[in-house]
Protein backbone atom coordinates (compact mmCIF):
# COMPACT_ATOMS: atom_id res chain seq x y z
CA UNK A 1 0.00 0.00 0.00
CA UNK A 2 1.31 3.43 -0.93
CA UNK A 3 0.74 6.08 1.73
CA UNK A 4 1.53 9.76 1.42
CA UNK A 5 2.13 12.02 4.39
CA UNK A 6 0.97 15.29 2.98
CA UNK A 7 3.78 17.82 2.63
CA UNK A 8 6.44 15.14 3.19
CA UNK A 9 6.34 12.27 0.73
CA UNK A 10 5.21 8.77 -0.16
CA UNK A 11 5.91 5.48 1.62
CA UNK A 12 5.40 1.88 0.63
CA UNK A 13 3.71 0.21 3.58
CA UNK A 14 3.50 -3.60 4.02
CA UNK A 15 -0.04 -4.86 3.49
CA UNK A 16 -0.30 -6.24 7.01
CA UNK A 17 0.06 -2.71 8.34
CA UNK A 18 -3.01 -1.56 6.46
CA UNK A 19 -5.35 -3.06 9.07
CA UNK A 20 -3.44 -1.45 11.89
CA UNK A 21 -3.54 1.92 10.13
CA UNK A 22 -7.24 1.53 9.47
CA UNK A 23 -7.88 0.70 13.12
CA UNK A 24 -5.98 3.81 14.26
CA UNK A 25 -7.88 5.83 11.67
CA UNK A 26 -11.23 4.60 13.02
CA UNK A 27 -10.23 5.36 16.59
CA UNK A 28 -9.08 8.83 15.51
CA UNK A 29 -12.49 9.46 13.97
CA UNK A 30 -14.12 8.39 17.23
CA UNK A 31 -11.83 10.71 19.22
CA UNK A 32 -12.68 13.64 16.94
CA UNK A 33 -16.40 12.90 17.26
CA UNK A 34 -16.10 12.90 21.04
CA UNK A 35 -14.09 16.12 21.02
CA UNK A 36 -11.21 14.28 22.69
CA UNK A 37 -8.27 16.31 21.45
CA UNK A 38 -5.61 14.60 23.53
CA UNK A 39 -6.52 11.09 22.37
CA UNK A 40 -6.74 12.29 18.80
CA UNK A 41 -3.20 13.69 18.91
CA UNK A 42 -1.87 10.45 20.43
CA UNK A 43 -3.49 8.34 17.71
CA UNK A 44 -2.40 10.72 14.99
CA UNK A 45 1.17 10.49 16.27
CA UNK A 46 0.92 6.68 16.16
CA UNK A 47 -0.36 6.74 12.60
CA UNK A 48 2.55 8.88 11.46
CA UNK A 49 5.02 6.69 13.32
CA UNK A 50 3.60 3.52 11.82
CA UNK A 51 3.97 4.88 8.30
CA UNK A 52 7.45 6.25 8.88
CA UNK A 53 8.87 3.30 10.80
CA UNK A 54 7.31 0.41 8.90
CA UNK A 55 7.17 2.08 5.51
CA UNK A 56 9.90 2.50 2.95
CA UNK A 57 10.23 5.96 1.44
CA UNK A 58 9.64 5.93 -2.30
CA UNK A 59 12.34 7.30 -4.56
CA UNK A 60 11.71 10.80 -5.86
CA UNK A 61 11.57 9.57 -9.44
CA UNK A 62 8.80 7.02 -8.87
CA UNK A 63 5.53 8.03 -10.45
CA UNK A 64 2.74 6.29 -8.58
CA UNK A 65 -0.51 7.38 -7.03
CA UNK A 66 -1.06 6.92 -3.30
CA UNK A 67 -3.73 4.61 -1.92
CA UNK A 68 -4.05 6.78 1.16
CA UNK A 69 -3.12 10.40 1.75
CA UNK A 70 -2.59 11.45 5.34
CA UNK A 71 -3.07 15.15 6.13
CA UNK A 72 -0.07 17.33 7.05
CA UNK A 73 1.77 16.48 10.25
CA UNK A 74 0.79 19.77 11.92
CA UNK A 75 -2.92 19.25 11.34
CA UNK A 76 -4.84 20.98 14.10
CA UNK A 77 -7.73 19.42 15.96
CA UNK A 78 -10.13 21.80 14.23
CA UNK A 79 -8.81 20.82 10.79
CA UNK A 80 -8.95 17.16 11.75
CA UNK A 81 -12.71 17.42 12.19
CA UNK A 82 -12.97 17.73 8.41
CA UNK A 83 -10.60 14.87 7.53
CA UNK A 84 -11.40 12.38 10.26
CA UNK A 85 -15.11 12.00 9.83
CA UNK A 86 -17.39 9.27 8.57
CA UNK A 87 -15.20 6.38 7.49
CA UNK A 88 -12.02 8.29 8.14
CA UNK A 89 -9.05 8.50 5.81
CA UNK A 90 -9.35 4.84 4.91
CA UNK A 91 -12.85 3.71 3.92
CA UNK A 92 -13.87 0.47 5.65
CA UNK B 1 -9.37 6.36 -3.67
CA UNK B 2 -10.00 7.53 -0.11
CA UNK B 3 -11.95 10.69 0.44
CA UNK B 4 -9.13 12.91 1.58
CA UNK B 5 -6.75 12.10 -1.23
CA UNK B 6 -9.50 12.46 -3.76
CA UNK B 7 -10.55 15.83 -2.42
CA UNK B 8 -7.06 17.22 -2.25
CA UNK B 9 -5.90 16.61 -5.75
CA UNK B 10 -9.22 16.56 -7.56
CA UNK B 11 -8.66 19.80 -9.41
CA UNK B 12 -5.25 18.95 -10.80
CA UNK B 13 -6.22 15.38 -11.56
CA UNK B 14 -9.27 16.40 -13.50
CA UNK B 15 -7.13 18.85 -15.45
CA UNK B 16 -4.69 16.09 -16.28
CA UNK B 17 -7.47 13.67 -17.18
CA UNK B 18 -8.94 16.20 -19.58
CA UNK B 19 -5.57 16.60 -21.23
CA UNK B 20 -5.24 12.83 -21.50
CA UNK B 21 -8.68 12.37 -23.00
CA UNK B 22 -8.40 15.16 -25.51
CA UNK B 23 -5.58 14.06 -27.75
CA UNK B 24 -5.94 11.02 -29.91
CA UNK B 25 -2.28 10.53 -30.48
CA UNK B 26 -0.63 9.38 -27.22
CA UNK B 27 2.72 10.87 -28.10
CA UNK B 28 1.08 14.26 -28.52
CA UNK B 29 -0.65 13.80 -25.16
CA UNK B 30 2.65 12.96 -23.55
CA UNK B 31 4.42 16.01 -24.87
CA UNK B 32 1.54 18.27 -23.92
CA UNK B 33 1.30 16.69 -20.47
CA UNK B 34 4.96 17.29 -19.87
CA UNK B 35 4.72 20.88 -21.07
CA UNK B 36 1.84 21.47 -18.65
CA UNK B 37 3.84 20.02 -15.78
CA UNK B 38 6.75 22.34 -16.49
CA UNK B 39 4.35 25.29 -16.52
CA UNK B 40 2.84 24.28 -13.20
CA UNK B 41 6.30 23.91 -11.73
CA UNK B 42 6.82 27.60 -12.45
CA UNK B 43 3.72 28.35 -10.36
CA UNK B 44 5.14 26.30 -7.53
CA UNK B 45 8.40 28.27 -7.66
CA UNK B 46 6.47 31.52 -7.63
CA UNK B 47 4.40 30.30 -4.68
CA UNK B 48 7.54 29.57 -2.67
CA UNK B 49 8.96 32.99 -3.58
CA UNK B 50 5.75 34.59 -2.26
CA UNK B 51 6.12 32.78 1.05
CA UNK B 52 9.69 34.06 1.32
CA UNK B 53 8.55 37.63 0.62
CA UNK B 54 5.82 37.40 3.25
CA UNK B 55 8.32 36.08 5.74
CA UNK B 56 10.64 39.02 5.10
CA UNK B 57 7.77 41.43 5.61
CA UNK B 58 6.98 39.77 8.93
CA UNK B 59 10.61 40.10 9.98
CA UNK B 60 10.39 43.82 9.25
CA UNK B 61 7.23 44.09 11.32
CA UNK B 62 9.03 42.30 14.09
CA UNK B 63 11.91 44.78 14.14
CA UNK B 64 9.43 47.67 14.12
CA UNK B 65 7.75 46.17 17.16
CA UNK B 66 11.11 45.89 18.87
CA UNK B 67 11.67 49.60 18.36
CA UNK B 68 8.18 50.26 19.68
CA UNK B 69 8.94 48.35 22.88
CA UNK B 70 12.04 50.47 23.48
CA UNK B 71 10.15 53.66 22.70
CA UNK B 72 7.27 52.86 25.05
CA UNK B 73 9.70 52.02 27.80
CA UNK B 74 11.42 55.38 27.36
CA UNK B 75 8.10 57.16 27.33
CA UNK B 76 7.01 55.42 30.51
CA UNK B 77 10.19 56.63 32.21
CA UNK B 78 9.65 60.17 30.96
CA UNK B 79 6.06 60.18 32.14
CA UNK B 80 7.04 58.88 35.53
CA UNK B 81 9.84 61.39 35.94
CA UNK B 82 7.28 64.11 35.32
CA UNK B 83 5.00 62.67 37.92
CA UNK B 84 2.50 61.24 35.46
CA UNK B 85 2.04 57.73 36.77
CA UNK B 86 -1.21 57.38 34.83
CA UNK B 87 0.59 57.92 31.54
CA UNK B 88 3.48 55.72 32.54
CA UNK B 89 1.02 52.94 33.26
CA UNK B 90 -0.69 53.34 29.90
CA UNK B 91 2.69 53.22 28.12
CA UNK B 92 3.72 50.12 30.02
CA UNK B 93 0.44 48.42 29.20
CA UNK B 94 1.08 49.01 25.55
CA UNK B 95 4.61 47.81 25.93
CA UNK B 96 3.36 44.54 27.42
CA UNK B 97 1.00 44.01 24.50
CA UNK B 98 3.76 44.76 22.00
CA UNK B 99 6.16 42.41 23.78
CA UNK B 100 3.69 39.55 23.81
CA UNK B 101 2.97 40.02 20.13
CA UNK B 102 6.68 40.24 19.38
CA UNK B 103 7.33 36.91 21.06
CA UNK B 104 4.67 35.07 19.12
CA UNK B 105 5.71 36.76 15.89
CA UNK B 106 9.33 35.71 16.30
CA UNK B 107 8.29 32.16 17.06
CA UNK B 108 6.09 32.03 14.00
CA UNK B 109 8.80 33.43 11.76
CA UNK B 110 11.05 30.61 12.95
CA UNK B 111 8.33 28.08 12.13
CA UNK B 112 7.90 29.63 8.73
CA UNK B 113 11.61 29.27 8.07
CA UNK B 114 11.27 25.52 8.67
CA UNK B 115 8.31 25.36 6.32
CA UNK B 116 10.22 27.24 3.68
CA UNK B 117 13.00 24.66 3.80
CA UNK B 118 10.45 21.87 3.51
CA UNK B 119 8.81 23.56 0.53
CA UNK B 120 12.13 23.88 -1.24
CA UNK B 121 12.69 20.16 -0.61
CA UNK B 122 9.24 19.39 -2.03
CA UNK B 123 9.86 21.48 -5.09
CA UNK B 124 13.06 19.56 -5.72
CA UNK B 125 11.16 16.30 -5.41
CA UNK B 126 8.53 17.50 -7.85
CA UNK B 127 11.19 18.55 -10.32
CA UNK B 128 12.71 15.06 -10.10
CA UNK B 129 9.29 13.53 -10.80
CA UNK B 130 8.70 15.75 -13.79
CA UNK B 131 12.11 14.83 -15.12
CA UNK B 132 11.26 11.15 -14.59
CA UNK B 133 8.06 11.72 -16.52
CA UNK B 134 10.02 13.23 -19.38
CA UNK B 135 12.26 10.16 -19.58
CA UNK B 136 9.34 7.82 -19.23
CA UNK B 137 7.33 9.43 -21.99
CA UNK B 138 10.14 8.84 -24.47
CA UNK B 139 10.26 5.17 -23.46
CA UNK B 140 6.49 4.86 -23.76
CA UNK B 141 6.48 6.53 -27.15
CA UNK B 142 9.13 4.13 -28.41
CA UNK B 143 7.89 0.89 -26.90
CA UNK B 144 4.15 0.75 -26.63
CA UNK B 145 1.15 0.62 -28.86
CA UNK B 146 -1.33 3.48 -28.63
CA UNK B 147 -3.70 1.58 -26.35
CA UNK B 148 -1.00 0.39 -23.98
CA UNK B 149 0.58 3.80 -23.96
CA UNK B 150 -2.68 5.38 -22.83
CA UNK B 151 -2.67 3.27 -19.64
CA UNK B 152 0.99 3.86 -18.89
CA UNK B 153 0.65 7.59 -19.40
CA UNK B 154 -2.34 7.85 -17.16
CA UNK B 155 -0.50 6.14 -14.33
CA UNK B 156 2.60 8.29 -14.59
CA UNK B 157 0.71 11.53 -15.07
CA UNK B 158 -1.42 10.90 -12.00
CA UNK B 159 1.71 10.24 -9.98
CA UNK B 160 3.08 13.63 -10.98
CA UNK B 161 -0.34 15.25 -10.50
CA UNK B 162 -0.60 14.04 -6.92
CA UNK B 163 2.84 15.41 -6.09
CA UNK B 164 1.93 18.71 -7.70
CA UNK B 165 -1.31 18.95 -5.74
CA UNK B 166 0.50 18.15 -2.51
CA UNK B 167 3.15 20.86 -2.99
CA UNK B 168 0.34 23.26 -3.89
CA UNK B 169 -1.43 22.44 -0.65
CA UNK B 170 1.74 22.95 1.39
CA UNK B 171 2.28 26.36 -0.20
CA UNK B 172 -1.33 27.28 0.47
CA UNK B 173 -0.94 26.39 4.15
CA UNK B 174 2.23 28.44 4.48
CA UNK B 175 0.55 31.40 2.80
CA UNK B 176 -2.52 31.18 5.04
CA UNK B 177 -0.25 31.19 8.04
CA UNK B 178 1.65 34.30 6.94
CA UNK B 179 -1.64 36.09 6.21
CA UNK B 180 -2.83 35.43 9.76
CA UNK B 181 0.46 36.65 11.18
CA UNK B 182 0.45 39.75 9.02
CA UNK B 183 -3.04 40.60 10.19
CA UNK B 184 -2.10 40.25 13.85
CA UNK B 185 1.10 42.24 13.54
CA UNK B 186 -0.83 44.88 11.59
CA UNK B 187 -3.35 45.18 14.41
CA UNK B 188 -0.58 45.92 16.88
CA UNK B 189 0.87 48.52 14.54
CA UNK B 190 -2.52 50.20 14.36
CA UNK B 191 -2.60 50.22 18.11
CA UNK B 192 0.69 52.02 18.05
CA UNK B 193 -0.53 54.54 15.48
CA UNK B 194 -3.70 55.23 17.43
CA UNK B 195 -1.95 55.85 20.69
CA UNK B 196 1.53 57.18 20.12
CA UNK B 197 2.68 59.37 22.90
CA UNK B 198 4.13 62.12 20.75
CA UNK B 199 3.11 64.62 23.40
CA UNK B 200 2.72 62.83 26.65
CA UNK B 201 0.64 65.60 28.18
CA UNK B 202 -2.04 65.09 25.54
CA UNK B 203 -3.20 61.70 26.65
CA UNK B 204 -4.75 60.81 29.92
CA UNK B 205 -5.65 57.36 31.09
CA UNK B 206 -8.88 55.89 29.80
CA UNK B 207 -9.29 58.67 27.28
CA UNK B 208 -9.44 56.38 24.33
CA UNK B 209 -10.87 52.96 23.71
CA UNK B 210 -7.46 51.44 23.32
CA UNK B 211 -6.49 52.38 26.85
CA UNK B 212 -9.57 50.73 28.21
CA UNK B 213 -8.98 47.63 26.11
CA UNK B 214 -5.40 47.47 27.19
CA UNK B 215 -6.35 47.70 30.82
CA UNK B 216 -8.63 44.73 30.33
CA UNK B 217 -5.96 42.56 28.82
CA UNK B 218 -4.82 41.43 32.21
CA UNK B 219 -1.42 42.97 31.80
CA UNK B 220 -2.04 44.46 35.25
CA UNK B 221 0.36 42.51 37.45
CA UNK B 222 3.29 42.78 35.10
CA UNK B 223 2.67 46.49 34.61
CA UNK B 224 2.48 47.03 38.38
CA UNK B 225 5.81 45.27 38.84
CA UNK B 226 7.50 47.24 36.11
CA UNK B 227 6.08 50.49 37.37
CA UNK B 228 7.36 49.77 40.86
CA UNK B 229 10.79 48.90 39.49
CA UNK B 230 10.87 52.04 37.40
CA UNK B 231 9.86 54.15 40.39
CA UNK B 232 12.63 52.65 42.46
CA UNK B 233 15.18 53.33 39.73
CA UNK B 234 14.04 56.89 39.25
CA UNK B 235 13.86 57.41 42.98
CA UNK B 236 17.43 56.33 43.56
CA UNK B 237 18.52 58.31 40.51
CA UNK B 238 17.21 61.39 42.37
CA UNK B 239 16.46 64.94 41.39
CA UNK B 240 14.59 64.94 38.10
CA UNK B 241 11.16 63.95 39.33
CA UNK B 242 9.62 66.49 41.62
CA UNK B 243 6.30 64.70 41.81
CA UNK B 244 7.92 61.65 43.29
CA UNK B 245 8.81 63.80 46.29
CA UNK B 246 9.90 61.27 48.79
CA UNK B 247 13.60 61.02 48.18
CA UNK B 248 14.09 64.71 47.65
CA UNK B 249 15.06 65.92 51.08
CA UNK B 250 17.55 63.16 51.69
CA UNK B 251 19.27 63.66 48.38
CA UNK B 252 19.80 67.37 48.96
CA UNK B 253 23.27 68.24 50.15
Amino acid sequence: MIVRISGEGQYELPDEDADRLNELDNRAVAAVEQGDEETFHELWEQMLELVQNDGTALNDDELVESDVILPPRDTSFAEAAGDFSGEGLIPD
Amino acid sequence: MPGLGGRMSTVIKSKISRILDRAEDPSETLDYGYQKQVELLQNVKKGIADVVTSKKRLQMQSSKLEQQVVKLDTQARQALSQGREDLARAALERKTVAQTELQSLDQQVTELEGQQEQLTENEKKLRTKIEAFRTKKEVIKAQYSAAEAQVKISEAAHGVGEEMADVGLAIQRAEDKTEQMKARAGAVEELEAAGTFEDITQLGPGQDDIDRELAQLGAGAQVDDELAKMKAELGSGGGEAPALGEGEKESRP
